[in-house]
């Protein structure tokens, strides 16, 4: 019988496929490679084997919640369906064209990343709706007809006309029509999947769904028919990127809401431990083998934005991927993983990433015919990986790879030896990381100064304390399960579904009667989704604005606090409350408006048990002394290593030191001291307590 | 390779990540879409010698040399010894700023622990300075709009009340204009804040020792590269429309040891309209130009671009003196790397590429209500060509080169003003026939919703002189502007168009690059396949046989 107290969270990443399943008893949880061919055959083997550690049947599984790259890596790989595009005529090529700039300024050679829907598998019609909603020209029904007969050879459509946000009937129309006479064919509108002004972003967004919609349509399918047969009848329900949970059903019609599902789940899973510690102002941070993600938790909620960039082709660089304009967990992503590749430029500096060594070759360490320096190598050099206790053992590390490979293609070229090498290219990935961080701060107007850090995923834990050290962060958590982070946050995640539309209002001339009447019908349409997951559970809705002066490009958002009634005269004074936090001061004197509403509803989720203070402090037993380089001092020390296990709660372990567990090492900078918790973390702090 | 040598890499990467933070703040606060939407701006950080040290790298070329020139005039004009904390300065001057009026430069001197440790710069491009407003049609830069001389905006932290209101009578959006400046000083404000961290982490009192490295590592690799290339010396000319009359750019470029010359002799005198250049913007994108084809991973510094020599006779079209006229002064600036090319094919071959669009084809429509339910907007567009084809690549197509700035959604330019824009898409056939195909140039169509009308003000060239093909490649489409009535009109200048009627645009592709029968057959069949190029042109320019084309088209 299904038990809803057991619950199963599954994560199919590039590599693996985790599994976590939690129980009343505790939480048990696996990794299994990624089977591309039939991704569902992972998770069968990963939930046979967690059962079967955890002593339940199949049968008992409650609920499993599920989230995946498949969908982003049908993007990036261009492994989709064939797809058309319709649109208005005049408008074929906005997807191609773009912005009409380079995101690399001085780069002769610059390739440009095709469409994801080619030239000629782009349609027209002639219609036109004006930025009021008006219909300027009518669509012409035998004219849908006859473009619909022509669509035969396709298995997917996308749809988007001018301004269809604001009056989607047209888009409609060709639904309609294409159902009655082609009802093979799988349709996105653009008006449903991303209900936005700025006809770039929204057109790439529907035909993004549109080319990943029948693989996803098909592969969920296949999954609850193969879980049901091997007796996990239970239901099932998908991550999105927003952070929240939807039905499979919501999932195959707007599967490109599950993209970047699987990172939005480690934000989930650090929010939780910030709500377990208190803690306002966290960072999370989670690096694996060839990326590095950043984001930032508020009150135990990750910051949410309403568009983001997959695919990028250059360098992770800002604008050389394709925009997708649905609510994401606000990110930013960098090329530095452990796997990240150095070089020497032509200044002799060293360089770091974005391109990795992958796990094959792997970095030089590998012994696995890698030569150039990675991050890993680096790492090993300096002390901070155990040659013989890497991924609990399973991979010997060979240090002369690395050390030769740092040589020939680092400490030559700069004239320096190994140590320094590594330093350096530790130093930079480091640097990079933080820049990054700093600038995403910026950016969202907030200071790190008084964050707390949250660091997991493999190799987030060997570089989290000198990027604290660097961002001025006087803690550092690594919570336990950082290696499988995004599975269990998916368990942590509530029933939530966000609904934005785009519609200009000035406070000057405000509506208040439409204004209540376009937040009834957000509401309505979150709401529904929600529903479609928990019949029963009270469902609390978010409110938020985003807002700026008339004139400027960059909406602020201003969240409405709960039964507030909108007026003129409140949103005015939320809205410069909210501009003067971000940029210091208000201008007088502008009219302000309102862009784009956005109605978030959500079931509760229980607040985790704050984790009680520490136990009085005892010294860790230190397993070893090894040789450490600390970049604090800039030298190399003797340190002592203490296995995880030995810190207990309240046991602790002051900086320089080491503490090693199976899935990674946790490097503790000089001057911090790292104390267990009776939860399982590890909390590192500054200071020294006498 | 020494820890101390490492920590002078970080702290490079640092500024520079200071100064893109600046940047970044400028793009968040700004209410004119120039630099909002299309980031037209820039911002560097200087030592106190007045050197820049690191510059952002943002859509504006045109402001590379000319942010690095500008401190040094602030330092000799406001009197370094009168130097205080809190203190802002500002000018718009377009022969010490970034070349016309609408580009406000600011500056600050930035303090850490109390002393005075060198400065942050930044510009931003402004909707409206007064004057006849943004056009081609003043007669001297007097007619185009206020002048603000380099002064002070605030001192020790006290705003120029006086300034801001001489700032407000003279100009159209005296709201967006005053908030534009504090943006500029906030966002310098920033730079400050960081730099102060920074030196307070490092334990550093001042810029002096990682100006050293950043500046002589900068030099050092820069004359490492030009050292590399074979020394000699090429020049070319390239004509192009101009307002008044057809305007001749010439350039020679010498190839030195340890720098490279580019001088612009032979090049128009300046014409009566608003298009001339002054030389920092001459300089910056001649140096653009150079930078690409040489060093293009190379951070701009003074430094860096320092061994970039670039001279022009004063008194022509690329070096006009005050009072020309220079609002447009973008127009023949961004054709400057097309010119500088020519030269430079002959010394590096298969490196730069074909002749392109060059200046964005921007275009401003003022609308007016002819019914009582009507209003008045001012809209502004930016919109590109193609770009030239390269030695191995074809050229980009509608997008931005030398200039990279961004366009505006359609649906974003549709809310700001009854306008309406029918059509913006590729043009087929109008990139250049070559080996590599030139980008191609995209069709526009405007014209209003129901109830207006509107003038329309064209910066378009290439209508007469389209982008030539190098090495047997084709030219690309030229420029042509017509009302829907049939009646052509000219690049540049203020048209009245009749209520009811469009304004319908094919802006220019770019050239070709080798002969178009070489053209791989795939290519050109995957060309016909997605309508980039039409039956005819597969057929008679690049020899396609007539089963080639079914099976494209199959």
């Amino acid at each position: 019988m299904p038990n809803s107290a057991i619950r199963a969270g599954v994560d199919i990443g590039g590599t693996f496929t985790d599994v976590v399943l939690e129980t009343p008893q505790g939480r048990h949880s696996t990794k299994v490679l990624t089977t591309y061919a039939a991704p569902e055959d992972a998770i069968l083997e990963g939930l046979a084997r967690v059962c079967q550690q955890s002593g339940v049947a199949m049968q008992d599984i409650g609920q499993v919640i599920h989230g995946t790259t498949l969908a982003t890596n049908a993007l990036i790989e261009r492994r989709g369906a064939r797809t058309a595009f319709i649109t208005t005529e005049g408008f074929r090529d906005v997807i191609e064209m773009r912005t009409e700039s380079r995101f690399e300024q001085y780069d002769l050679n610059l390739r440009l990343p095709d469409p994801l829907i080619p030239r000629n598998d782009r349609l027209t019609l002639s219609e036109r709706v004006d930025a009021t909603g008006t219909v300027l020209r009518p669509l012409d029904r035998a004219a849908v007809e006859a473009l619909a007969d022509t669509l035969g050879d396709y298995d997917s459509v996308a749809v988007g006309f001018l301004h269809s946000y604001l009056n989607p009937a047209h888009e409609r129309l060709v639904r309609e029509v294409i159902a009655a006479r082609q009802p093979h064919l799988s349709v996105s509108l653009s008006s449903d999947v991303s209900p936005q002004m700025r006809e770039y972003e929204r057109f790439n967004t529907t035909c993004a769904n549109a080319y990943v919609k029948p693989m996803m349509a098909a592969y969920l399918s296949r999954l609850r028919e193969r879980l049901a047969a091997a007796g996990a009848d239970c239901p099932v329900f998908l991550m999105h990127s927003g952070g929240g949970i939807m039905s499979l059903e919501d999932a195959a019609e707007y599967p490109v809401r599950l993209v970047e599902s699987g990172p939005a789940g480690g934000a989930i899973f650090a929010a939780d431990i910030a709500r377990r510690y208190g803690l306002d102002r966290v960072l999370s941070f989670d690096m694996g083998g060839t990326t590095a993600k950043i984001c930032l938790i508020r009150a135990g909620t990750p910051k949410t934005a309403r568009v983001f960039e997959v695919a990028r082709s250059y360098r992770f660089k800002k604008g050389s991927g394709m925009p997708i304009s649905i609510p994401v967990i606000d990110m930013v992503e960098i090329g530095a993983g452990g796997g990240s590749l150095a070089s020497v430029n032509a200044l002799g500096q060293i360089q770091v990433g974005p391109e990795s060594a992958g796990s094959e070759p792997g970095p030089a360490c590998y012994g696995r015919g890698g030569a150039r320096p990675a991050v890993t190598d680096a790492d090993l050099v300096l002390g901070r990986l155990d040659p013989d206790n890497f991924a609990d053992g399973t991979i010997p590390l060979h240090p002369d790879a690395s050390a030769n490979a740092l040589d020939t293609h680092l400490a030559q070229h700069t004239g320096t030896d190994t140590t320094m090498a590594a330093f350096g290219l530790s130093e930079v990935v480091d640097e990079n990381m933080a820049n990054a961080a700093r600038v995403h701060a910026v950016e969202n107007g907030e200071d790190l100064a008084g964050y707390t850090m949250i660091a997991f995923g493999g190799a987030a834990p060997l570089h989290a304390g000198r990027l604290c050290e660097k961002l001025a962060i006087d803690r550092l958590i690594v919570p336990p399960g950082a290696g499988v982070g995004s599975a269990i946050g998916f368990l942590r995640a509530p029933y939530a579904f966000e609904a934005t539309r785009s519609v200009y209002m000035r406070l000057d001339a405000f509506d208040e009667a439409a204004v209540t009447s376009l937040l009834a019908e957000l509401r309505k349409e979150a709401e529904t989704f929600v529903r479609a997951c928990d019949a029963t559970a009270p469902i609390h809705a978010e409110t938020k604005l985003y807002m700026r002066y008339k004139g400027q490009g960059w909406e602020i958002p201003v969240p409405l606090p709960d039964g507030t009634t909108p007026s003129a005269a409140t949103l005015l004074s939320l809205f410069e409350d909210a501009y003067t936090t971000l940029f210091g001061r208000t201008v007088a004197g502008l009219p302000v408006e309102v862009t784009v509403w956005a109605v978030n509803a959500a079931t509760p989720v229980d607040a985790p048990a704050e984790t009680p203070p520490p136990a009085s402090g005892t010294t860790a037993d230190i397993s070893r002394h090894r040789t450490l380089f600390s970049p604090t001092n800039q030298s190399t020390v003797t340190a002592p290593e203490v296995a995880r296990t030995a810190l207990t709660d309240g046991a602790q372990v002051h900086g320089p030191a080491v503490i090693t567990e199976s899935e990674t090492t946790i490097i503790v900078p000089a001057g911090f001291t790292a104390t267990g918790r009776s939860d399982g973390c590890i909390d590192i702090r500054k200071g020294v307590p006498a | 390779m020494t820890a101390h040598s490492v920590t002078h890499q970080i702290m490079w990467n640092r500024l520079i990540s200071v100064v893109e933070e600046q940047a970044q703040a400028l793009v968040r606060t700004a209410f004119s879409t120039s630099v909002r939407e299309a980031g037209d701006l820039s911002a560097g950080v200087y030592d106190i010698e007045g050197r820049m040290l690191a510059q952002a790298v943002t859509g504006t070329p045109g402001h590379v040399n000319a942010m690095a020139e500008a401190v040094a005039h602030f330092m000799r004009e406001i009197g370094t010894d009168t130097m205080a904390e809190g203190d802002v300065y500002i000018t718009n001057d377009p022969w010490m700023g970034t070349g016309h009026l609408h580009d406000i430069t600011v500056v600050t001197p930035a303090f850490h622990q109390g002393r005075h440790v060198g400065y942050f710069g930044c510009t931003a491009h402004v909707v409206d300075v007064g004057g006849r407003g943004f056009g081609s049609d003043a007669n001297s830069v007097y007619e185009e709009g206020l002048q603000i001389p380099i002064m002070r905006f605030a001192d020790r932290g006290t705003v120029d009340q006086t300034l801001l209101r001489m700032i407000r009578v003279n100009t159209r959006e005296p709201d967006q204009l005053i908030g534009d400046l504090y943006a500029l000083a906030a966002c310098n404000e920033i730079g400050q804040r960081r730099l102060s961290e920074m030196l307070a982490e490092y334990a550093t009192a001042d810029l002096s020792e990682i100006s050293t490295y950043i500046l002589s590592a900068s030099e050092k690799a820069t004359i490492d590269r030009i050292a590399a290339l074979p020394a000699g010396t090429a020049s070319a000319t390239m004509q192009i429309d101009g307002y008044s009359m057809p305007v001749t750019l010439a350039c020679s470029v010498a190839v030195h040891p340890n720098h490279i010359a580019c001088d612009f002799t032979g090049t128009s005198a300046p014409d009566p309209k608003g298009i001339n250049v002054p030389m920092v913007y001459t300089r910056a994108y001649a140096c653009y130009a150079l930078k690409c084809a040489i060093a293009p991973d190379i951070p701009n510094n003074a430094a860096s671009l320092a061994p970039f020599r670039i001279t022009a006779p004063e008194d022509t079209i690329v070096n006009a003196v005050h009072p020309a006229p220079v609002a447009l002064r973008h127009v023949i600036g961004h054709l400057i790397p097309d010119t500088v090319f020519g030269a430079l094919d002959q010394l590096l071959p298969a490196t730069v590429p074909a002749e392109g669009a060059g200046a964005l084809c921007n275009f401003q429509m003022s609308i007016r209500p002819t019914t009582a339910e009507g209003s008045r907007a001012e809209v502004l567009t930016f919109n590109s060509g193609g770009s030239g084809a390269r030695p191995v690549l074809d050229g980009l197509n509608a997008t931005a080169f030398p200039s990279g700035v961004m366009t505006m959604p359609v649906e974003a330019t549709e809310h700001a003003g009854p306008v309406i824009i029918w059509r913006k898409e590729l043009r087929p056939d109008s990139g250049g026939a070559g080996e590599s195909r030139g980008g191609l140039g995209q069709y526009m169509e405007v014209g209003t919703r129901p109830g207006h009308a509107f003038d329309f003000s064209a910066m378009f060239d290439r209508v007469d002189h389209p982008a030539r093909g190098r090495h047997g490649g084709q030219e690309g489409g030229a420029t042509s502007v017509r009302l829907s009535d049939g009646t052509a009109l000219g690049g540049k200048g203020r048209t009245r168009v009749p209520e009811g009627a469009t304004v319908q645009l094919a802006f220019p592709g770019g050239g070709g690059y080798g002969d178009p029968r070489n053209r791989a057959p795939q290519a050109v069949a995957r060309d016909l396949r997605l309508g980039y190029i039409s039956e005819d042109t597969a057929r008679n320019t690049y020899g396609l046989s007539e089963a080639q084309i079914r099976d494209a088209l199959a």
